[in-house]
């Protein structure tokens, strides 16, 4: 098995030089970026990789070449310059500019204290530390009594947060935290877990407890000990380049390393894969059902093969159970494979797993258009795992937005393979990701009650919708964070916020947050709209929409207009005499230019500087729209 | 690899690491004959040099090359081995 840092998941460019000569040859900046962002998604050796970012840094002060811009800020106690350009890389291959900051060697701790340095005034959008153990543990000998090693640990931990408070105050920027990596040596052996100051037994404990604080104080996670546990500490840490140039990361797992930050950093933006869209032949079970018949494919126990179709089956399973939509595209008798979920004593997955169903003989690029359709994401969203090369390639060919891993000949390393992708990062778990795999089997449900009406109000007056509403409590914040940072087509703005800020909106009283979570007779929708109103600085009558996202699940239900019916009321209440939207256009939000029109707002001057339209409406004038949602109780 | 392959390999290397196709090594070149491969650039090198051609250099090595030619001859040593 291959380790982490060699990215097999990833295919090798059929010809680096000269896809990289192309791209750069390319009339337009936006085809440029089109041409790097593609040479991204291919595993690149250490010198490629520098050559890419290279081309890229050269790109990225062309204003016309606009991808996301993410300010990253890089502080460690080793030498980091050689992991820059991996990072950047793994950041184009998710469609983001990173621009980086490298805090001098050794210096975090002035630089963050520090409220004029340089690295605050860099702005950073979110600040990493990358530290040896040893800036924390390092003074803990052998010798050291448990007194004195919890004492060690305590401070150290203490310290660590205290860097967090400065760095977050100093620049309001996300903080993220690399584990660390044990990088010593057994002193007595086996016995070094018994000994309460040894690195050995210290290293797990510090890990521990800095992930327990990190959860407390909103800090996000990078953990690169458990990859060099993985891979072996040989691949991450190489001793000839600590001893050459203080280099705690080796360069050959500089690729990996960036690829595991801009994981989290597109997690905490919405940017993870949605939906694993599994191809059945080979794949979901071995051998080819309609050659060999229901009875005739290899699957679970009783063969070693079947057991590893099995792995993958029930891996795809828990990753539903934990929020990822799971969808089929096969080349197959629909009859035969429907048989197949429902009678296969040994499937994991049941049909009723599989939110979107698509067993034809058509083209796979047009069934994998259409699942997205069906399930209202982008394409961008989609894992599709396939064991054929030429499915494969064919897909990234015609899809290059859809992730396709590499798949290993070898069945068993499926599950390993599309698991160390890392395809569906996420950095929280809502109760809305535990319900979400029901939630898409009722909207199957609601589609089917759907085409049995013949009119739109009597589908909807069928739905029995019921709407819970109200301020946005510490309760829902980590899934109103979540709605507002995944959210990429019904969001106003795409204005993306931490839960601190969040929570800072929610708690001031001049201000107007709104959770709305929608029940009908299929079920609870759970959280699926949040909306931020904020007075004016000058003007406190006139209220500021920060954002209004909705999600995808409830569109055509009325709730854009009962949500505005309950914002026009809470606006009245509060004395509120207008309240002014703004709408941000993005390649994703199309669907809502409308929006704000049909719900009566007028054209307003827009803000000087912005790209936006800006919109007003005057309550006085609004009109209570009348929908088929009732109001349940407000919480 | 003969000398002559591996001091081609390592041309290439440069030239794409520091992104300069008119980079030309030989033998007798040192750093201070190639303007922008400061000590940063020469650990890159290195590392780069092992993980395309699966040699590991002792740690006395990387600090005692002279010129392109030591690190050539190692190389071809460490190969040979």
């Amino acid at each position: 098995m291959q380790p982490l840092t060699a990215m097999n998941w990833l295919p090798r460019p059929q010809d680096f030089r000269q896809a990289l000569k192309s791209a750069a040859a390319a009339a337009s900046a936006i085809e440029r970026m089109d041409g790097l962002v593609a040479l991204a998604q291919h595993r690149l050796d250490l010198v490629e990789t520098i050559q890419l970012d290279n081309a890229l840094r050269a790109l990225a002060t062309d204003p016309t070449a606009v991808l996301p811009r993410v300010r990253v800020a890089l502080l460690s106690s080793a030498t980091i310059d050689h992991l820059l350009p991996g990072i950047r890389v793994a950041g184009l291959r998710r469609r983001l500019l990173l621009e980086t900051y490298k805090g001098s060697f050794g210096q975090y701790r002035q630089e963050l204290l520090d409220r004029h340095s340089t690295l605050h005034a860099f702005r950073p959008d979110l600040i990493l530390l990358s530290l040896s153990a040893g800036e924390l543990i390092g003074a803990v000998t052998p010798a050291a009594s448990v007194t004195e090693a919890e004492q060690a640990l305590s401070n150290g931990v203490s310290g660590l947060r205290e860097l967090w408070r400065q760095g977050r105050e100093g620049s309001g920027a996300t903080i993220m935290q690399q584990t660390f990596l044990d990088t010593s040596e057994p002193l007595f052996g086996s016995f070094d877990q018994q000994l309460p100051g040894s690195p050995a037994r210290l290293l797990p404990r510090l890990n521990a407890s800095v992930a327990d604080a990190a959860a407390e104080d909103g800090v996000l996670l990078l953990d690169v000990a458990r990859c060099s546990t993985r891979d072996g500490l040989d691949r991450w840490f190489d001793i000839t380049r600590w001893l050459q140039g203080k280099i705690e990361i080796a360069p050959q797992a500089a690729s990996m390393y960036g690829e595991l930050l801009c994981r989290v950093i597109a997690a905490q933006r919405g940017l993870s894969k949605k939906c694993l869209v599994l191809d059945l032949d080979n794949t979901l079970w071995g051998g080819v059902i309609g050659d060999l018949g229901l009875e005739g494919i290899v699957l679970g126990q009783g063969s070693a093969a079947g057991e590893a179709h099995l792995a993958l089956q029930r891996y795809a399973k828990s990753l539903s159970d934990r929020g990822i939509i799971l969808a089929v595209c096969s080349k197959n008798e629909s009859a035969i494979v429907e048989a197949a979920f429902r009678e296969h004593p040994e499937m994991v997955l049941k049909r009723s797993d599989i939110a979107a169903f698509a067993v034809n003989w058509t083209d796979k690029a047009e069934n994998l258009r259409s699942i997205a359709t069906t399930l209202n994401i982008g394409l961008d969203s989609l894992v599709f795992v396939d064991d054929n090369p030429a499915e494969r390639a064919r897909i990234r060919e015609a899809l290059p937005m859809v992730a396709v891993p590499e798949l290993p000949d070898d069945p068993a390393n499926y599950v390993r393979c599309i698991a160390e992708a890392g395809y569906f990062e996420a950095v929280a778990f809502t109760d809305e990701d535990r319900q979400r795999a029901g939630q898409y089997s009722a909207n199957n449900e609601r589609e089917a009650l759907r085409s049995s009406f013949q009119s739109m109000d009597d589908f909807l007056r069928g739905l029995q919708m019921s709407l819970v509403f109200g301020p946005i409590t510490p309760i829902d914040l980590a899934r109103a964070t979540q709605l507002i940072n995944k959210t990429n087509q019904f969001n106003t703005t795409t204005r993306r916020l931490t839960a601190d800020e969040v929570a800072a909106l929610a708690s001031s009283p001049q201000n107007i947050t709104l959770q709305f979570r929608l029940l009908d007779r299929f079920g609870d929708n759970g959280l699926v709209s949040v909306m931020l109103l904020r007075p004016d600085r000058q003007d406190p009558q006139l209220l500021d929409m920060v954002n209004w996202v909705m999600s995808c699940r409830v569109f055509g239900r009325q709730l854009e207009d009962e949500a505005m019916n309950i914002a026009v009321e809470a606006a009245r209440a509060q004395g509120a005499v207008a309240l002014r939207a703004e709408f941000i256009p993005t390649q994703k939000n199309g669907v809502i230019s409308g929006l704000f029109p049909s719900l009566g707002f007028t054209p307003a001057d827009a803000e000087p500087g912005t790209v936006g339209s800006r919109w007003i409406l005057p309550l006085h004038q609004y009109v209570h729209r009348p929908t088929f949602i009732n109001r349940g109780a407000t919480t | 690899m003969n000398e002559q392959e591996i001091l081609s390999t390592f041309t290439r290397l440069l030239c794409d690491l520091l992104g300069d196709d008119s980079i030309v090594l030989t033998m007798n070149s040192t750093r201070a004959d190639v303007p922008a491969w400061d000590s940063f650039q020469y650990v890159t090198f290195i590392a780069a040099i092992e993980m395309q051609l699966g040699v590991k250099f002792r740690v006395a090595d990387v600090e005692s090359f002279a010129t392109v030619g030591d690190i050539v001859r190692q190389t071809e040593k460490l190969l040979r081995q």
